[in-house]
């Protein structure tokens, strides 16, 4: 039995210790923000926080997480009516096409402006690796930028 | 990329407004759409309360519902398709939300015909060809909206108007809201004229720079997408395909399987014999599981052995040997225009090349994947799809039963490309769900994904041109050796298989007088289907970078050359796909602006250089300009892209934007690192660390996209900003280097030319 914390919530999960997290928030938790795209780490549509730090969730083994804090996209907002400024930034510049590989963008693009609000186009780039099939990466440019602009509005 | 050539076409019954009425919701709304007893018993009886099948639903708080026929796959039609109902129904854009209407089919004496229209994304036709319908629906219902405000009032109908949610009487001073006239309005008879639509000048909504109507949802995680979807009970499968192009099972050993904890079945799943057309793509063992990761591990667990088949001898270099062979002997002559020998005899200078395209894989994001629950009498299918009366077809086929119990709905579909007009994987689930008696949701992974597919076709490309010493092209030859896309369609004739290899009225047709266009099969057993501006893609680039080519070879520039062939607006003939008729001028408009922007004229020192390139496709023009830098070792900087394009009247500037973006890149991914090979009849590429898709790094932080109206009505917009990318790209390389990239993907030919 391995516990943890998914969104605050306390959860446990008692099957084999080498699932994989990703298939864990799918399959176990019913928690399907998180999108399965390539199972080896390398297209980050199942970007989530470890720890506040973003990990890919269809690498995780999920025995690697008891006592560990896991959010998801379902948690990045503050409530339910009040989005996260890397999500109003993301409506804001109508970034989704197909949408599926934006939960893991965002919670890779909140990372990085909580280690650095005010992210240059190029640290943006050494950031932002994940993969999107539809070519949205002008606009995800564009939304950090906005989200980073907000956050200091807040701030 | 059209449905009706991709699929044998439903029948499309053009009077379908006759298919409407009005009705009342059960809250006391007002409902217009499709009577319930046009819906098939499985969607009667579905949960969602008979809401099925309708186009607009007016709720007593003035919300306004409307459906949505279309597959959304990323191409914005959720958004598009009701902003074109709520235009001519007259409401406010925010008081709008969406429904998506599941698959519509209604059998006739003769077979089936579409309840709300045709039901497909693929040829970018769901805007240009729900135009007039969509807008006639929202017609309708205001109508019957005035009727039921002018009946009230004791008034002819003329004299009342409306404006946004509220039907008003100037002469009287009064007004109703759309909410307190639904009652009156549901009993009215619908028109027998459909009302007249706006002019474009009155329109509030169609124009207007619109959001995605999903996004709230898609950044919470909200959003549904096939792979979300669940059905009661259901079980978790993967398959295990054959690697083998055309291979069997020759020996399964599944006791590992079987014991690995949460394994519920193992069994083979029956491919096609070869040859045959692919109802699925490969034979293989299936394996059923109580959760994804088990069926995996499950998978891992299997000990295959697998005979190799008909094209165990089948390599990527053995395609090209013999597609250079064909192209040296005479092959099958689709359009011949003038004497082309005899001006190619008397030209002055004569100019030729070859091109490679090779084949490339769809790698939607997600991964394949379909519920189903195959029951004795009728059949529920979840299926991220872009063509869901194929869905249908295809289930009828594994199961027998009949089309009109096959209930497909449809969810946000994270990719299409063209890789969801075909339905394999619904029929694998159907397969599954059928031998297992349960429910079951079919998940391939991405390496399922990347060597399973039914790939954008492989081609070399010969182009010659003669010219008459005074700059004049008077001859014109393209021949391409390529493995057609119609391989293995019953429905096609071998005569007929170019036709989705060469478009041929595409330019330089009708311009060229001497033209002669010939198709070469080359035979492979890789499956082949339709990839994002199918044909297209391949023909932009050899033709595009070829007008370069004989314009450095005569001394003439690129651009002059492609304005003066383009010549003044007129029509010309276009039977394909995309006409009757396309304007080339609309070309060099685009070219001229997109020229202008980039400062084509500037003179830039050694190693940088722009180039330009444009293309027509299925109704839609774009012309792509790139700013490149080549380094002395061959490293490649793409500095800045300029994109435009002209999708006619534009309904969404915003999801036009969002596709010329993502055409763009779309196009620079493919032509900078993507490829499918084969050795030994397998498919090499297996997931994104040797398919590697294009990253935000790679794209140009200049980076601008232009919209060129024309008109008063939309073309599509899903694939004509792809095209003109890639010899827009290598065009430009050629300008810095001398490097003249012939051969699709560039990967490391630079350095290795300039090594």
């Amino acid at each position: 039995m391995i516990e943890f914390t998914v969104n605050n919530q306390a959860v446990s999960f008692d099957g084999e210790g080498n699932t994989p997290l990703l298939w864990v928030l799918r399959d176990h938790f019913r928690l399907t923000g998180t999108k399965f795209g390539c199972g080896i780490g390398r297209c980050g549509a199942c970007t989530v926080h470890i720890d506040g730090k973003a990990e890919k969730a269809c690498t995780t083994e999920v025995s690697s997480l008891a006592g560990r804090r896991v959010t998801t996209i379902e948690g990045l907002a503050p409530s339910d009516d009040r989005l996260h400024p890397v999500q109003i930034a993301w409506i804001e510049e109508d970034v989704p096409q197909c949408g599926y590989c934006q939960a893991g963008m965002i919670m890779q693009a909140a990372e990085l402006l909580q280690v650095n609000p005010n992210p240059s186009d190029d640290d943006i780039a050494g950031h932002m690796s994940n993969l999107c099939r539809c070519g949205t990466y002008v606009r995800i440019r564009k939304a950090i930028h906005r989200a980073s602009g907000l956050l200091q509005e807040v701030v | 990329m059209r449905p009706a050539h991709s699929q044998p076409a439903e029948r499309v019954d053009r009077g379908r407004r006759r298919f409407l009425v009005g009705g009342l919701t059960a809250t006391g709304g007002f409902l217009l759409g499709v009577p319930l007893a046009h819906l098939n018993a499985a969607a009667a009886t579905d949960a969602t309360g008979g809401k099925i099948g309708f186009f607009i639903e007016i709720k007593p708080d003035n919300h306004v519902v409307i459906g949505v026929a279309q597959p959304e796959i990323g191409q914005g039609v959720r958004t598009s398709m009701p902003m074109l109902v709520a235009e001519e129904l007259d409401v406010e854009w925010s008081k709008v939300s969406i429904s998506q209407m599941p698959l519509g089919i209604v059998k006739t004496a003769d077979g089936f015909t579409w309840k709300y229209g045709g039901q497909g994304a693929g040829g970018s036709t769901s805007v240009s060809d729900n135009w007039e319908f969509l807008r006639g629906v929202g017609a309708t219902a205001r109508h019957m909206l005035k009727d039921a405000a002018a009946r009230r009032w004791g008034v002819p109908i003329q004299s009342c108007r409306t404006e946004p949610g509220v039907v008003i009487c100037d002469a009287l001073n009064e007004r109703l809201g759309y909410a307190e006239l639904a009652l009156d309005a549901a009993a009215l008879p619908i028109p027998d004229e459909p009302p007249a639509l706006k002019d474009p000048s009155e329109f509030r909504i169609i124009g207007q720079a619109t959001r995605v109507v999903d996004a709230r949802d898609i950044v919470t995680g909200k959003a549904r997408y096939g792979i979300d979807a669940e059905l009661p009970g259901m079980r978790y499968a993967v398959i295990r395909r054959c690697p083998y192009l055309d291979g069997d099972v020759e020996s399964l050993d599944d006791s590992a399987a079987r014991k690995v904890p949460g394994v519920l079945d193992v069994f083979r799943i029956e491919g096609p014999k070869p040859g045959e057309p692919y109802l699925i793509l490969a034979t293989g063992v299936a394996v059923v599981a109580t959760s994804t990761w088990a069926a995996l591990e499950g998978r891992k667990a299997l000990k295959v052995t697998w005979t190799r088949g008909p094209h165990a001898q089948e390599s990527t270099d053995a395609f090209w040997n013999q597609a250079g062979e064909l192209l040296s002997g005479e092959g099958q002559v689709v359009r011949n225009d003038g004497d082309f020998g005899q001006a190619l005899g008397s030209a002055k200078q004569v100019v030729s090349a070859r091109y490679q395209v090779p084949f490339v894989n769809h790698a939607p994001m997600e991964p394949q994947n379909c519920c189903a629950d195959i029951r004795e009498a009728s059949a529920h299918i979840i299926a991220p799809t872009q063509m869901p009366s194929g869905a249908s077809r295809a289930v009828a086929a594994v199961t027998g039963l009949p089309r009109e119990n096959i209930h497909v709905e449809m969810t946000r579909v994270g990719g299409g490309f063209g890789r969801r007009l075909t339905n394999d994987y619904v029929a694998e689930a159907a397969m599954i769900s059928k031998k297992i008696g349960a429910p079951v949701k079919l998940q391939w992974s991405r390496e399922d994904d990347v060597r399973h597919d039914f790939y954008r076709p492989s081609g070399l490309h010969e182009l010659r041109a003669g010219l008459d010493g005074e700059g004049h092209i008077t001859a014109w030859t393209h021949r391409l050796a390529s493995a057609g896309k119609y391989y293995r369609r019953a429905d096609v004739k071998p005569e007929e298989q170019y036709a989705a290899e060469l478009y041929v009225d595409d330019f330089p047709a009708n311009i060229i007088q001497n033209l002669r266009v010939e198709w070469f099969e080359v035979p492979s057993g890789v499956p082949r289907g339709s990839w994002r501006a199918p044909a297209h893609t391949a023909n932009a680039f050899a033709v595009q970078s070829f007008v370069d080519e004989v314009a450095h070879a005569a001394g003439l520039d690129p651009l002059q050359l492609r304005l003066s062939l383009y010549g003044e607006s007129r029509e010309l003939p276009y039977e394909q796909h995309g006409g009757p008729t396309y304007n080339p001028f609309r070309l060099s408009r685009l070219l001229s602006h997109v020229a202008e922007r980039i400062d084509y004229a500037r003179p830039r020192p050694p190693g940088r250089a722009v180039g330009i390139a444009s293309h027509f496709t299925f109704g839609g023009y774009g012309a792509h300009a790139v700013e490149v830098v080549v380094g002395g070792n061959g490293e490649l900087s793409i500095e800045r892209i300029v994109a435009a394009v002209d999708c006619g009247l534009v309904v969404n500037p915003l999801g036009v934007t969002a596709q010329l973006e993502g055409g763009t890149i779309d196009g620079l991914s493919t032509a900078l690192n993507l490829e499918i090979t084969v050795e030994k009849g397998q498919i090499q590429q297996s997931n994104f660390h040797n398919y590697r898709l294009l990253g935000l790094k790679d794209v140009p932080v200049d980076f601008e996209t232009h919209i060129l109206p024309w008109g008063d009505t939309p073309t599509g917009m899903g694939e004509m900003g792809l095209p003109s990318l890639a010899p827009a790209l290598t065009n430009a390389i050629f300008n810095a280097s001398g490097v003249r990239i012939r051969k699709l993907p560039i990967k490391d030919q630079l350095r290795k030319a300039l090594a």
